[in-house]
This record gives structure tokens, C-alpha cells and sequence, in this order.
């Protein structure tokens, strides 16, 4: 049996915890209310800024005409694509420059200017290369996150505990034993950090790209309100984004706390 | 091999370092035997290039000159100054790291580190990982680790000096008990005297860098029994002061 000061303890961690989601959702809601109340007494323009009202029946409307998750899809699969390409392209580039010091030193330079290079810039050599199509979208977002995944990954292989590789060593082990044994296994865990920010990085790249060139897609979505002024289609898009973006870092970090007991 | 054959023969051991600025002359005329069955420490100054001995013996550096003389069967155990064991593998699995390496997964050898580990008590935590372990059954685990391969000699370098006072008699004392029980040779790198004169047949002290061997000790202790047992004896007394005087760590005193 728990003693009473413990209990109340307790009853503490829980009453803080309920107050701190309560103040969240009262702000959230407040936003849009106090966003639907300008709205409605014309306090804000609607044409540019919108009103919940208007953004939900937008959503309606794309659901009626059964766009709506066609557009998340073809994001999120771009999304999805361009992760995984991304992740084992940077993982596999830090293991090699780990392996071969003398490349690693030769190539620092060039990442370092990679990495502070707008990569947006890059947007219409990658068209022409590329073509107008998917394949631009996901070369854009794997210019934007592997050069990061590059740099953090083997900064994390090579600060690894150097004792242990004596002791390795000491076992006469070679190369690729002490990069499965140890590199690997003991990185593990910070590669999953490395992800997170991967996946939003490989976000910002698929909209950045959907913007340049696309037929389909949330990013498109926003692109196309723009164009035509219809920024009720342009909030859409955005909230549809940040929905898509919580979903996404909560996928993450279920899998953060799988991987970690 | 029978006990007192001289295994190892070094002879005028030289290592220089090089840094861009200039370069370091670490240890220098370096000789000595090691007989088998011999537990022989090297004390010495810190940082005066003792480890360095072990790391050349272990095939991790190469000396400057010098040669080394063994038989090419001759197998060395290494022991780190810290445990290093890994985290994420649990304690019989840290065991057979070496076994892994080597390719030695085998019968015999998997029933040598199965034997070691109920004999030294750590049976019950086989399948437990490191953080639920003390200090002290950490280092026996490394122990272990290095015998599994079934090592001639251990090369200890300052292998208690991660370990608080209390813990470090105990375990010291414990790792003298398996390296005797286990038969194995051992050389101990420290820059502890009284761990160098309780544990060791032979002491070797060793000056401020560059190394060169100030003075050989043997270590004659009448009635001579465990660590711990072995300080107690007069002849501890003596030689700790004779070693203390060698290395010279005197106070500064004043200007």
C-alpha cells in the first residue's frame, strides 16, 4: 500500500497533467472560435484569411468529389518514398566515409557547402533532369535530407567510445566486424533522432517540390488556391499539412518507444 | 608448458610517437622475460608510456625497435581500463564476444565460458544486461570475457582504476583469485604500488617519460597468500617504500 503522502503525490503528477491538456485544447479551440467570430463580423477579410467555416466546408467538398484523400495519398506516398530512399542512401553514404577515413576527409568540404546550400535553388536544374513528375518531387526532398542524414550519422559513427574498439582490436577484429559488432548496434538508437528530423526534412522537400511541379498532391492543392485565388483551398491545404504532420511525428515516436525497451 | 619457462623475451623495446609539432620518445630500452605462470606489474608515473607496452605485446601498435621473442602460439588476453562491456548485449552474450570475433563459437569453448561464468557467481545474471550489474561483477564479466578465448597471457592496463577505492581491494583480489585458479600468466600495467606489490611476483618501475626501467623488484613475501592478506605482511611495507622512493612522488616543497 502506497503511504498517504505518496497518494498524494500522485494525485498531483495527475492533476498537472489534466490541467496541461485541458489549457491545450482550450487554446486551440479559442483560436477558432475567435477565428470564426472575426470571420463572421467581418473584423478580418475572408477572402484572404478564410474562416473555419469555409476551410471545413472545402474539406467537404474535396471529400464529395472524392479528391480529397487522393491529394493526401499521393503526398503521403511521396512522403513515405522519399524517407526510405533518403534514410538508406544516408545511412549507407555515413558507413562507407566511416570506412574509408581518408574519403571522408576528402569529400568534408563539399558537404559542408551542400548542406548550407538552399537546396530550393536546385529546383529547376532538378526539372530538367528529372522531368515534371514525381520522380522531381522525390529528388527534391532526397537533396534536402540526405546530405543531413550524411553528416549526422557518421558524426555518430565516428564519435563512437574508442576503448571499445580497442578492445575489438584487441580480438584482432577487422573492419566490418567492428562495424556490425559495434558501430552499428551501438548508434542504433541515435539513427532513430535522425529520423525524426529526416521525416520532416523529406516533408518540407515533397512540398517544396509539389509546388514547383505536380499534378496531384496537398502541396499542388495549395499551389493551384494560389493561382486561381482561392485561398480557402490555400488554408485547406495548410491544415490538412499540419494534421498530416502531427500524424506523422506521433508514427515516429511510437516506434521511438518500441525500439527503445 | 611447464611452470618458470621464460615465454616471452623482449628485448630493447623503443617507441617514439609523432605529433605534427615534434616528436616523443615514450618508452625506451625496454627488456624483459616472463616466465609462465608469472604475474609480473609495471608501475610507473602517469602518462609515462606504460600502456603503450601492453599495446605492443597485444599487436595494437608497433615499436619503434626492438624485438619480441615468443612462441607464435602464444596467446594474449587484453583487459582495458575500463570494462567496456556492451549495453545492449546481455552478460553471456558480452562473454562471447571475443569467441564471435575469432570464430571460436565452438563446444569446448562454449562449455569454458558457461563453466567461468557459474564458477565466478555470474550464472544467475546470464541473460541480465550490464546496467543491472555493480561495479565489481562488471569487471568479472570482462575477466571473462578475456579468458573465453583461453588466453596464455592477460595484459591488464590499470584494470581497477575505474572502480572506487572500496571496490577496487575486493575486486583486485578477486581478479588475482581467477587469474591464479585459471593458471594464467599475466602482465599488469598501474600506477597503483600497493595494487603492484600485493598482486605481482615481480615488480617493474618504470621512470617518468621516456620510460626506462628504473629498478625489477622480485616480490619475496614469506607466507604469501591473497591481495589483500598480502598487504598486511611487512615485507608489503618495505617494498611499497622502496618503489615509492624509486618513482620519486614527492610534494614540491616550496620555492
Amino acid at each position: 500500500m502506497y503511504s498517504l503522502e505518496h497518494k498524494k503525490f500522485l494525485k498531483k503528477i495527475k492533476t498537472t497533467s489534466i490541467l496541461v491538456h485541458t489549457v491545450q485544447i482550450v487554446i486551440i479551440v479559442a483560436i477558432i472560435a475567435v477565428w470564426q467570430i472575426a470571420a463572421d463580423n467581418e473584423w478580418i477579410n475572408t477572402f484572404i484569411y478564410s474562416s473555419p467555416r469555409a476551410i471545413l466546408g472545402t474539406i467537404g467538398d474535396l471529400y464529395q468529389d472524392g479528391t480529397l484523400f487522393h491529394h493526401i495519398g499521393v503526398t503521403f506516398y511521396e512522403v513515405i518514398l522519399s524517407f526510405i530512399l533518403g534514410t538508406i542512401i544516408g545511412v549507407v553514404t555515413a558507413s562507407i566515409l566511416w570506412r574509408f577515413k581518408f574519403l571522408s576527409r576528402v569529400v568534408d568540404p563539399y558537404l559542408t557547402i551542400l548542406n548550407s546550400l538552399p537546396k530550393v535553388s536546385l529546383g529547376p536544374v532538378i526539372i530538367i533532369i528529372a522531368g515534371a513528375g514525381v520522380k522531381s518531387i522525390i529528388l527534391m526532398a532526397l537533396f534536402i535530407s540526405v546530405i543531413v542524414t550524411v553528416i549526422n550519422v557518421h558524426q555518430a559513427f565516428i564519435s563512437t567510445d574508442s576503448n571499445k574498439i580497442k578492445l575489438l582490436e584487441s580480438f584482432k577484429a577487422t573492419k566490418s566486424q567492428i562495424f556490425f559488432k559495434l558501430i552499428w548496434p551501438s548508434n542504433f538508437r541515435n539513427m532513430v533522432s535522425t529520423f525524426k528530423v529526416n521525416l520532416g526534412l523529406v516533408f518540407i522537400g515533397v512540398i517544396m517540390g509539389e509546388f514547383l511541379v505536380s499534378k496531384a498532391g496537398v502541396g499542388y492543392l495549395i499551389m493551384y488556391g494560389s493561382q486561381v485565388f482561392n485561398l480557402n483551398l490555400v488554408m485547406t491545404g495548410i491544415i490538412i499539412l499540419a494534421i498530416m504532420a502531427s500524424l506523422m511525428y506521433y508514427l515516429i515516436v511510437f516506434f521511438e518507444h518500441k525500439y527503445q525497451k | 608448458m611447464p611452470k618458470n619457462e621464460i615465454i616471452l623475451k623482449i628485448k630493447d623495446i623503443k617507441k617514439t610517437y609523432h605529433t605534427k609539432k615534434n616528436e616523443i620518445l615514450a618508452v625506451d630500452n625496454f627488456s624483459f622475460n616472463l616466465k609462465n605462470g608469472e604475474f609480473v606489474a609495471i608501475v610507473g608515473p602517469s602518462g609515462c608510456g606504460k600502456s603503450t607496452i601492453l599495446s605492443i605485446l597485444c599487436g595494437l601498435e608497433e615499436a619503434s625497435s626492438g624485438t619480441i621473442e615468443m612462441d607464435d602460439n602464444l596467446k594474449f588476453g587484453y583487459m582495458l581500463q575500463s570494462d567496456n562491456l556492451f549495453e545492449w548485449r546481455t552478460i553471456y552474450k558480452n562473454c562471447l564476444l571475443g569467441l564471435e570475433i575469432k570464430s571460436l563459437k565452438d563446444k569446448e569453448h562454449l562449455d569454458y565460458v558457461n563453466k567461468l561464468l557459474k564458477t565466478y557467481g555470474l550464472e544467475e545474471f546470464k541473460n541480465a544486461y550490464p546496467s543491472n550489474l555493480s561495479g565489481g561483477m562488471r569487471q568479472r564479466v570482462s575477466l571473462i570475457r578475456t579468458l573465453a578465448t583461453k588466453p596464455d597471457v592477460l595484459l591488464l592496463d590499470e584494470p581497477f582504476s575505474a572502480l572506487d577505492q572500496e571496490t577496487r581491494l575486493a575486486v583486485s583480489d578477486d581478479v588475482y583469485k581467477i587469474i591464479k585458479r585459471e593458471n594464467k600468466s599475466a602482465i599488469m600495467v598501474t600506477h597503483d604500488i600497493g595494487e603492484a606489490v600485493s598482486m605481482a611476483d615481480r615488480v617493474i618501475v618504470l621512470s617518468d617519460r621516456p620510460s626506462v626501467i628504473k629498478n625489477i623488484y622480485e616480490i619475496k613475501i614469506e607466507d604469501r597468500k591473497n591481495p589483500i592478506e598480502n598487504r598486511q605482511t611487512k615485507e608489503f611495507a618495505k617494498y611499497y617504500n622502496l618503489i615509492w622512493k624509486d618513482i620519486g612522488y614527492h610534494v614540491q616543497s616550496g620555492t
